[in-house]
C-alpha cells in the first residue's frame, strides 16, 4: 500500500469517526448531569435537515452550520421541557424524540430531495497537504479540528472547572446539589441544550460535508452509534475519542478489506467486525474493573425533584 | 387529485371511509388507485420512481382518477393493513411496490374480489392480482460497455446491498458487457449489506476508489456513491433515477426505472373493464427500464457501442446473458450461443469471472 492509500484511508476513517464524536461529547455532557436522552438520532437528523436547508437556500455552509446546532438545540428544548419541566419518563420521551426527529425532518427536508451544494472542504489550502503525511494533518475540514478542540474543552470543563464540579455534581446526587443551592433543573437544562447543539452539529456533517445532500433517515442510526459510545467510553471524553477513531477505524477497514479482495474473510464476517470490536472492548473493559455501570453518574435518567 | 396517508391519518381514514356511502358519493366518485411503498417517497431513488409513475397517472387521467399513497410500509404482516386501509377506502386498482408485500397483497386481494391488484418484482399471481417486474439487467448490460470503453485502469467498483438474484444478475450482467470491450477488465463488489446508508455507501465507493476503480456503480439507494466519485475525481453511474445533479463531472449515466407507462395503460384497462391478471417482464424495449441522457465525457466510441448494445436488446438480437458462459468455479452454465432463461436469471447465484465479490 502506498502512502496516498494510507492518507485516503485515514481521512475517510475521521470523517466516519467525526459525526458520532460530535454527537457522543454532546449526550456525554447531558448524561453527566443526569439526564439522558435517547433522542441523539432524532436531534441529528433535526440539525442534518436545517442545515441543508438554510445552505443550500443561503448558498452558505458556515450560515447552515449555526442553523443546524441551532435545531439541535431546539429539538432538545422539547425534551427538556416534557421531562424536565413536566416531569416525563426520560426513557420514553428521548424515544418519541428519535422518532418526531425522522418525521419532522422527512417533512421540512421534502423539498430539498435530489439538490445538492458544494461540500464543505478542507480548512487549510491544498498548498499545506500536497504531501500524503502533510494531508493526516492539515487535509481535514474545519468540523475534524472543531470536534477534537471540543473533546478537550469539554474534558477540561468537567475536570478542571467549578462549573464542571457543578454539573457533575448534580449527576451525581441531585438532591444534595439542591440542598447546597445549586439550581438543579436549570443546569440540566443547560447540560440538554449543549447535547442538543453536538447532536445538530453532528447530523449537519453528514449533510453539508460527507453527503452534501438531503435524503430521508440520512444519518441512518449513528445516533445510537453515539449513544453506545458513551456508555463505552465510561462517561470520559478523552476516551470516547478513542472510542469514535475505533469504530471508524474497524468500519473502514471493513471496507477496505471487501475492496482489496481479501475473500479468505467471509463478506459477512467482515461486515460484523465493528459490532465484534465493541462487545471484545466491552468485555475487556468490564474484566479491568471498571464497569459501564460503575462509572454512570448515579442520578443519571431519575427525575428531580423526585416523584 | 391526490391523498397522502399516513400511517397517524390511518384511523381516521378508515373512520372517513366507512361514512362515505351515506353521501352517496361513491356513485360518480373518481377511480381510486392506491400505491403501498417500501421506503419514503423523499429517497430519490426505488419509491421516488414509483411516485414519479403515480404522478404520471394523475397528469394523464386528471379529475377522473383519485390516487393515494401510503409510504415506508414495513415488508410482513403490517403491510396487510396498509393494503386492506387502501381497498376500504375505496380504491379500484392497488399497486403494492415491494417484494416483501407479496403474500399480504394475496392475502387482502382474497377478501376484495372485485378489486385489481398488481404487486412488483413477485411470484404469487391470482384472479385479480397480477405482477410487474423490470428487466434492469439490460441497462446495466448498456452501462458495463460503457464502462469498458472509458475506464483507463480496467477496474470497476460496485457499491451492492445483498448477494439477492436481482443483484447477481445485474453484476453479471454490467461485468459481460465490459469485459466484452476489455478482456481483462475487473469488478470489484462491496457488499454494504443495507439498502440504504448514505455515508457507507460513500466510504464504499471511496474504499473501492482507493484499490484502483476509476469507475463506480451501485445496486443501493442514495447519491452517495456518485458523490464520492466526484469527489475523487472518477467516473460513476446513477441508480433508479438521472442522478446527475449530484455529481455534474461523474456522473456518466443511469439506469432510470419508468413505471409510468405501465401503470398508465394498467389503470386504463382497469377503467374500461379490459384488465386481466398477468405477468410482465419489461425492459428497454418496453421502456421500463431507460439510460439516462449521457455525459458529454461518454467518447464517441463507447456512446456508439451502448447504443448498439441497447439497439440489439431491443430488437431481440442480443441477450446480456449469452454462451458460452462459465461461472467462476469453472460450471458451465450456458452452452455456445444458448441464452439465459428467465428462470435462470429470477435464481441467479453465481458470479462470472474476473467478479471480485
Amino acid at each position: 500500500m502506498t502512502a496516498a492509500i494510507l492518507a485516503s484511508i485515514f481521512m475517510t476513517l475521521a470523517a466516519a469517526a467525526t459525526p458520532i464524536l460530535l454527537a457522543g461529547l454532546g449526550e456525554l455532557v447531558t448524561e453527566k448531569a443526569g439526564v439522558l436522552n435517547l433522542g441523539v438520532e432524532g436531534m441529528m437528523l433535526c440539525g442534518a435537515v436545517a442545515g441543508f436547508a438554510v445552505a443550500y437556500s443561503t448558498g452558505s455552509i458556515a450560515l447552515g452550520l449555526i442553523a443546524a446546532t441551532l435545531a439541535g438545540v431546539a429539538a432538545a428544548m422539547i425534551f427538556a421541557l416534557l421531562t424536565l419541566g413536566l416531569g416525563s419518563n426520560q426513557v420514553a420521551t428521548g424515544l418519541a424524540l428519535t422518532i418526531f426527529g425522522i418525521g419532522a425532518s422527512s417533512l421540512i427536508g421534502a423539498g430539498f430531495v435530489g439538490r445538492t451544494i458544494t461540500r464543505l472542504g478542507p480548512l487549510f489550502p491544498a498548498d499545506y497537504a500536497a504531501h500524503p503525511w502533510l494531508r493526516l494533518v492539515f487535509g481535514h475540514d474545519a468540523i475534524v479540528y472543531l470536534s477534537l478542540a471540543l473533546v478537550l474543552a469539554v474534558g477540561l470543563f468537567l475536570r478542571r472547572t467549578r462549573a464542571g464540579l457543578i454539573l457533575r455534581a448534580v449527576g451525581e446526587n441531585a438532591d444534595s446539589a439542591h440542598a447546597i443551592g445549586y439550581r438543579v433543573l436549570a443546569i440540566r437544562t443547560a447540560a440538554t441544550a449543549f447535547g442538543g447543539a453536538l447532536a445538530g452539529l453532528g447530523g449537519a456533517y453528514f449533510s453539508l460535508a460527507l453527503t452534501p445532500m438531503w435524503a430521508d433517515r440520512l444519518t441512518a442510526g449513528r445516533g445510537w452509534i453515539a449513544l453506545a459510545l458513551v456508555v463505552f467510553a465510561a462517561w470520559k471524553p478523552g476516551r470516547l475519542l478513542l472510542g469514535a477513531y475505533l469504530f471508524g477505524a474497524v468500519a473502514t477497514f471493513e471496507l477496505q478489506a471487501k475492496a482489496a479482495g481479501w475473500s479468505f474473510i467471509a463478506p459477512e464476517v467482515l461486515a460484523m467486525t465493528p459490532y465484534l470490536a465493541t462487545i471484545v472492548v466491552l468485555t475487556m473493559m468490564s474484566l479491568g474493573g471498571r464497569t459501564g455501570g460503575r462509572d454512570a453518574p448515579a442520578c443519571l435518567g431519575k427525575p428531580f425533584p423526585a416523584s | 387529485m391526490s391523498t397522502i396517508i399516513t400511517r397517524r391519518t390511518l384511523l381516521a381514514g378508515a373512520a372517513a371511509s366507512s361514512a362515505l356511502p351515506l353521501f352517496g358519493a361513491r356513485a360518480q366518485a373518481p377511480f381510486g388507485v392506491g400505491f403501498v411503498y417500501v421506503g419514503p417517497i423523499g429517497d430519490h431513488g426505488y419509491t421516488w420512481t414509483h411516485d414519479q409513475g403515480r404522478l404520471a397517472l394523475e397528469k394523464e387521467y386528471g379529475a377522473r382518477i383519485k390516487t393515494s399513497f401510503i409510504e415506508n410500509v414495513a415488508e410482513g404482516p403490517d403491510a396487510a393493513r396498509a393494503i386492506r386501509q387502501l381497498a376500504q377506502a375505496g380504491n379500484q386498482l392497488i399497486f403494492t411496490t415491494s417484494f416483501g408485500f407479496m403474500n399480504p397483497t394475496i392475502q387482502v386481494a382474497k377478501q376484495f374480489p372485485k378489486i385489481f391488484f398488481e404487486h412488483a418484482t413477485g411470484y404469487q399471481r391470482a384472479e385479480n392480482v397480477a405482477t410487474y417486474n423490470a428487466r434492469f439487467y439490460e441497462g446495466r448490460a448498456a452501462i458495463g460497455t460503457i464502462a469498458g470503453h472509458m475506464s483507463k485502469t480496467g477496474q470497476a467498483g460496485y457499491v451492492a446491498s445483498f448477494p439477492i438474484p436481482e443483484v447477481v444478475m445485474g453484476i453479471n450482467a454490467f461485468h459481460l458487457a465490459a469485459k466484452k470491450v476489455n478482456p481483462n477488465f475487473k469488478t470489484k463488489v462491496i457488499w454494504c449489506s443495507t439498502w440504504y446508508d448514505p455515508a457507507k455507501e460513500a466510504d464504499a465507493a471511496k474504499a473501492l476508489i482507493d484499490q484502483g476503480a476509476d469507475m463506480i456503480t451501485q445496486h443501493t439507494d442514495s447519491a452517495a456513491p456518485l458523490q464520492a466519485a466526484e469527489q475523487r475525481g472518477v467516473f460513476a453511474f446513477g441508480q433508479a433515477s438521472d442522478m446527475k445533479a449530484f455529481a455534474p463531472k461523474a456522473h456518466l449515466s443511469a439506469i432510470v426505472d419508468d413505471w409510468s407507462g405501465y401503470y398508465i395503460k394498467r389503470v386504463k384497462e382497469a377503467m374500461d373493464g379490459s384488465w386481466k391478471t398477468g405477468d410482465v417482464w419489461h425492459g428497454l424495449k418496453e421502456g421500463m427500464v431507460k439510460l439516462a441522457p449521457y455525459n458529454d465525457a461518454i467518447t464517441p466510441a463507447a456512446r456508439a457501442a451502448a447504443d448498439e448494445v441497447q439497439k440489439g436488446i431491443i430488437a431481440g438480437t442480443l441477450h446480456p446473458f449469452t454462451g458460452e458462459l462459465k461461472d467462476q468455479k469453472g460450471t458451465l452454465r450456458l452452452k455456445a450461443g444458448e441464452t439465459a432463461s428467465d428462470e435462470m436469471l429470477s435464481k441467479m447465484d453465481w458470479y462470472v469471472d474476473g467478479v471480485q465479490a
